[in-house]
């Protein structure tokens, strides 16, 4: 039992039904109490959705713990089936169904008899992974069962495109700027001459995972999610991935490298397809992005030697930990991630680059982290922000849990060459602010301040009895000015000398007419 | 299965597959309420990461509750519960040294039989604090209903009167003869038997209540919560108490049963109609005849005019998730709408009574038959009704609030009527201005054209924008 006010990464079953509500006609029905489909509300909220989220619950009540779920689950699959006709339903468990240890496969394989649509269930355990590990596990789940089962029908054509071609893996709702890196990368491998075989979960068919091994390389973007799945292709099918995240010019550079090479192995019996990309990299990173040359321009001189704090996911923390310190000359003093299995992997990418390394998924050990270095800026999550809030240290958001604010309508990937001029604005401007409100402080702050009377009216004659000044203590502070003035106003319209609770809200009354 | 109240009112019931809050959701509001309060959610993440996205920004202002989460050890039972819950409280009181610890029960700790109730007291007595206990979980209620669970755990510790108020009741009569009082000294009450209200409003909204009684010479001894722990009403035999929300059916039955006080059953206090019928059922209780009431209605309804004129004739569907919905309905038909349905988690007959029988009069004063009412609704049956009926408004969860206005049905999210003012004569505009907004915006917007904003392949979708796209072609 621990004492917790806030976490970075959700439960399990958000991971599922994150990947499950990605893909086009597939429907999650979880096993869950009610108020469990909270999931949904994220979904319209955050990501402004216009369809109905394809989650339902099937709800756990009284009965179902004194009689087991019995028929419920399997009636709830069949209805869903003949109401949505999804191409797929993935029953999910929650921390509920985990306890009572019901034998949901059971319940899938006989609702899976009866119904038209393929179901499976979900195989995460709720007390063992979070909701990062758990949308890693699905999405190869789903993949895995798609292309088996082409596999016994034998239905799989294995043979690869005529012309290079890649999947994008990984690209699901409520990521991080998902879903403007995922058009960034499209002009990336456009530019590169290679064709997209397919991007998952994002708006894919499962019926058209079959196809994946056609693609000559998948692409993994984000470390978090999608790298199981490319183990998995690899291992089954021999498809080569790449998972270095184009993210910054110098990672972009590798990233592409990569690309190449992988292009180069398996165009060499057609040399007529050989590439080089080369020359496009110097082009893109001198004169496409203005990353490379603003951080050699003046202003950012007097970034340099900054002490900054960066705290996030893996892969978002490993490449602005990089960025930071590679491509910008600014100090980290402490660079981590609440993604505690991997740790490993972010040490070995972070170690030269920054002076101390943070793992961690208490926000506490965090705040308290900050709070000793003293940062500059900090790059971190929603969390961070508000830290950075109470510290009075600007902070540059750079990686989930994120608020709406960070589903923005305009188009701001972190990814690719226009990737790396965001990341620059971003970082300039956490600065910026930063040395503004310096200034300010040194120079005596705003010197109006003081002077400015807020009131223009006389208060001469009107006296506020103590029950109303007590009742006006309890108006939210934004208000009370306005009650109070509104208030004065109505007295002195009536001739009333003394205010009195009464009178407060015969005025309240008076002016919402 | 439908249940008849009488010739008129029919209940049905329908799968349950709703979309709501869960009941530990009831803590944001009530650890503003109470000032000295501590809440301690025992769950899992998944508690945690609800709580962590409903309350939004809330969460950063230290706020006075925590999760205490559960681990697997937790579950398989390895670790001992109570040294855990101890472990934590400790360090509860050594931070915020609050007046109270509740525990709110969750899911899991139903499912694992957690005996929070039976360990509460051993640890009350062992570190100082009162703890009590309240069973908000997602198995047995929805949204709302978790405030009622904490307020009837909470009635039990209301102190007991200081005197047997059974005796100055039976004196009754003879004491609140007081004809000669002038009509502007509000101050004297009428001598009468204790009065507590039970509901977590907002304190000026408390206020604005017990000053609506001060006009009638009634005098409220305390609030069920009250603003601090400390401050706890007295409670007991003889007390007279009156709800002011649709939600509290619990607590009104623990006051009745454990408290032995006298329930006043009223319609709510919202919207005028339905504060003027509050006040007037607790008026003769303590043989007060009710002054002024009809005009002060009037006045109000006046004063509401131009918001009436937008509603008026337009149509409504609670598509139910917050047990406000009967009294809203009321409320809405009474200014000139149509209800279509009125769903709602759980119907409580008895304790809404007085509010359903308002709701039937009100339908039979407008000419308006009386809306069915679907307890445990199926939204996915519902969202079908919808696209039958097109009412001008929909009264939904967030979940369905985007798809629906994405398909041209203007909504209104039915959280908001849980969080704003909605209680009382002086806030019914306040009402008026929630269901109306989407009314107004819809004005603002209607001649742009693109009222849906899905593409055709999808089902569920009106013709708006065709008929446009017609007539320019």
């Amino acid at each position: 039992m621990k004492l917790a006010y806030w976490m970075y990464a959700g439960p399990a079953h958000i991971g599922t039904l994150r990947v499950a509500s990605s893909f086009k006609n597939v429907h999650a029905i979880m096993h869950a109490p009610l108020g469990d489909d909270y999931f949904n509300v994220m979904r319209s909220m955050l990501e402004r959705e216009r369809d109905f989220t394809a989650a339902t619950a099937s709800i756990v009540d009284r009965h179902v713990l004194a009689r087991g779920s019995k028929e419920r689950v399997v009636d709830n699959i069949i209805r869903k089936d003949q109401e949505e006709r999804p191409d797929l339903i993935i029953l999910t468990p929650t921390c509920t169904s985990s306890i009572l240890q019901e034998d949901l496969q059971n319940f899938v394989d006989r609702a899976s008899i009866i119904s038209d649509s393929n179901v499976i269930f979900a195989d995460v355990d709720h007390y063992q992974v979070n909701e990062i590990q758990a949308a890693d596990r699905t999405l190869e789940q789903v993949v895995r069962y798609y292309l088996d089962r082409s596999q016994r029908q034998e239905a799989l054509d294995q043979f690869v495109t005529d012309v290079p071609s890649v999947n994008i893996i990984g690209i699901f709702t409520l990521g991080f700027h998902n879903q403007h890196d995922c058009r960034e990368l499209r002009r990336l491998l456009r530019d590169l001459d290679i064709e997209i075989n397919q991007i998952i979960p994002e708006g894919g068919s499962v019926e058209d995972l079959k196809n994946l091994p056609k693609a000559w390389f998948n692409l993994i973007p984000y470390r978090e999610v999608g790298l199981m799945t490319a183990m998995y292709l690899n291992k089954e099918y021999g498809m080569p991935y790449i998972s270095i995240t184009p993210m910054g010019a110098v990672d972009i550079a590798e990233c592409i490298r990569q690309i190449h090479k992988n292009i180069d192995t398996l165009a060499s019996s057609s040399s007529n397809k050989r590439v080089n990309y080369e020359p496009y990299i110097d082009a893109q990173t001198r004169f496409v992005s203005q990353a490379a040359w603003f951080s050699r321009s003046i202003d950012c001189q007097n970034l340099t030697g900054k002490e900054t704090v960066v705290f996030g996911d893996a892969t978002h923390a490993a490449s602005i930990t990089k960025i930071l310190a590679r491509e910008m000359g600014i100090r980290v003093s402490c660079a981590g991630t609440f993604c505690k299995h991997d740790a490993e992997w972010l040490k070995e990418q972070i170690q030269d680059f920054c002076d101390e390394i943070l793992i961690t998924d208490d926000h506490a050990d965090v705040g308290d982290m900050i709070a000793r270095v003293d940062p500059s800026a900090i790059f971190g999550t929603q969390m961070e922000r508000h830290i950075g809030k109470r510290l009075d240290i600007p902070c540059g958001v750079i990686s989930a849990p994120v608020h709406i604010q960070n589903f923005s309508l305009g188009y701001r990937p972190f990814l690719g060459y226009e990737g790396t001029n965001q990341i620059a604005d971003l970082i300039y401007n956490s600065f910026a602010l930063g040395m503004e409100e310096h200034l300010l402080d040194i120079f005596g702050g705003h010197d109006t301040k003081g002077i400015m009377t807020k009131c223009l009216s006389t208060n001469i004659g009107l006296i506020w009895n103590p029950e109303s000044l007590l009742e006006l203590s309890k108006i939210p502070r934004f208000a009370r000015e306005k009650v109070e003035k509104n208030t004065e106003k109505f007295a002195r319209q009536k001739g009333i000398q003394t205010i009195t609770v009464e009178v407060m809200y015969a005025a309240k009354e008076a002016f919402s007419t | 299965m439908s249940v008849k109240i009488d010739e008129t009112l029919t209940i049905e019931c329908e799968t349950g597959n709703y979309h709501t809050f869960c009941p530990i959701s009831c803590v944001s509001w009530l650890y503003q309420k109470i000032e000295d309060s501590f809440f301690l959610v025992v769950g899992t993440k998944t508690c945690g990461y609800f709580l962590q996205n409903a309350l939004g920004v809330m969460i950063f202002a230290e706020p006075r509750y925590a999760m205490a989460e559960l681990e697997e050890g937790d579950i398989s039972a390895q670790l001992n519960d109570y040294e855990g819950l101890k472990r934590l409280c400790i360090r509860i009181r050594r931070d915020r040294d609050p007046s109270v610890i509740i525990w709110i029960g969750t899911c899991t700790t139903e499912i694992i039989k957690m005996d929070l109730e039976g360990m509460a007291p051993k640890l009350e007595w062992e570190i100082g604090i009162p703890i009590l206990v309240a069973r908000a979980n997602g198995l047995d209620y929805a949204f709302t209903q978790g405030e009622d669970t904490v307020l009837a755990a909470m009635a039990h510790r209301c102190p007991k009167p200081e005197f047997p108020l059974r005796e100055s009741k039976e004196t009754l009569p003879k004491v609140v003869a007081f004809p000669s009082r002038k009509k502007d000294e509000l101050d004297q009450y009428v001598i009468h038997p204790s009065l507590v209200l039970f509901g977590s409003l907002p304190s000026n909204v408390a206020s604005q209540l017990n000053l609506e009684l001060r006009r009638q010479s009634i005098k409220v001894s305390g609030w069920l919560p009250a603003q601090r722990y400390t401050d706890l009403p007295s409670l007991g035999d003889g007390v007279y108490v009156c709800g002011v929300n649709p939600f509290l059916s619990r607590t009104a039955t623990t006051l009745i049963r454990r408290e032995k006080c006298e329930l006043i059953g009223a319609p709510f206090p919202i919207g005028p109609d339905g504060t003027r019928a509050w006040i007037e059922k607790i008026c003769p209780v303590f043989g007060v005849e009710t002054q002024g009431l009809e005009e002060r209605e009037e006045r109000i309804w006046e004063s509401l005019k131009d918001y009436l004129d937008l509603v008026r004739g337009k149509s409504v569907f609670f598509m139910g998730d917050n047990l406000l919905e009967v009294s809203l309905a009321r409320f809405l038909i009474r200014c000139g709408m149509i209800v279509h349905e009125i769903g709602i988690p759980y119907m409580d007959k008895r304790y809404q009574a007085a509010e359903l029988a308002l709701l039937r009069d009100t339908c039979i004063r407008m000419c308006v038959p009386i809306p069915r009412i679907v307890e445990k609704p199926d939204n996915s049956n519902q969202i079908r009704r919808l696209r039958e009926l097109q009412p001008d408004l929909a009264i939904t969860g967030m979940a369905h609030a985007n798809p629906l206005e994405a398909r041209g049905i203007s909504t209104k999210w039915s959280v908001e009527f849980t969080f704003a003012q909605i209680h009382g004569f002086a806030n019914a505009r306040d009402v008026l201005e929630l269901v109306t907004r989407p009314l107004r915006r819809q004005r603002n917007l209607e001649d742009l054209g693109w009222t849906t904003l899905v593409r055709k392949n999808n089902k569920f979708e009106t013709t708006h924008l065709a008929h446009k796209v017609d007539k320019i072609s």
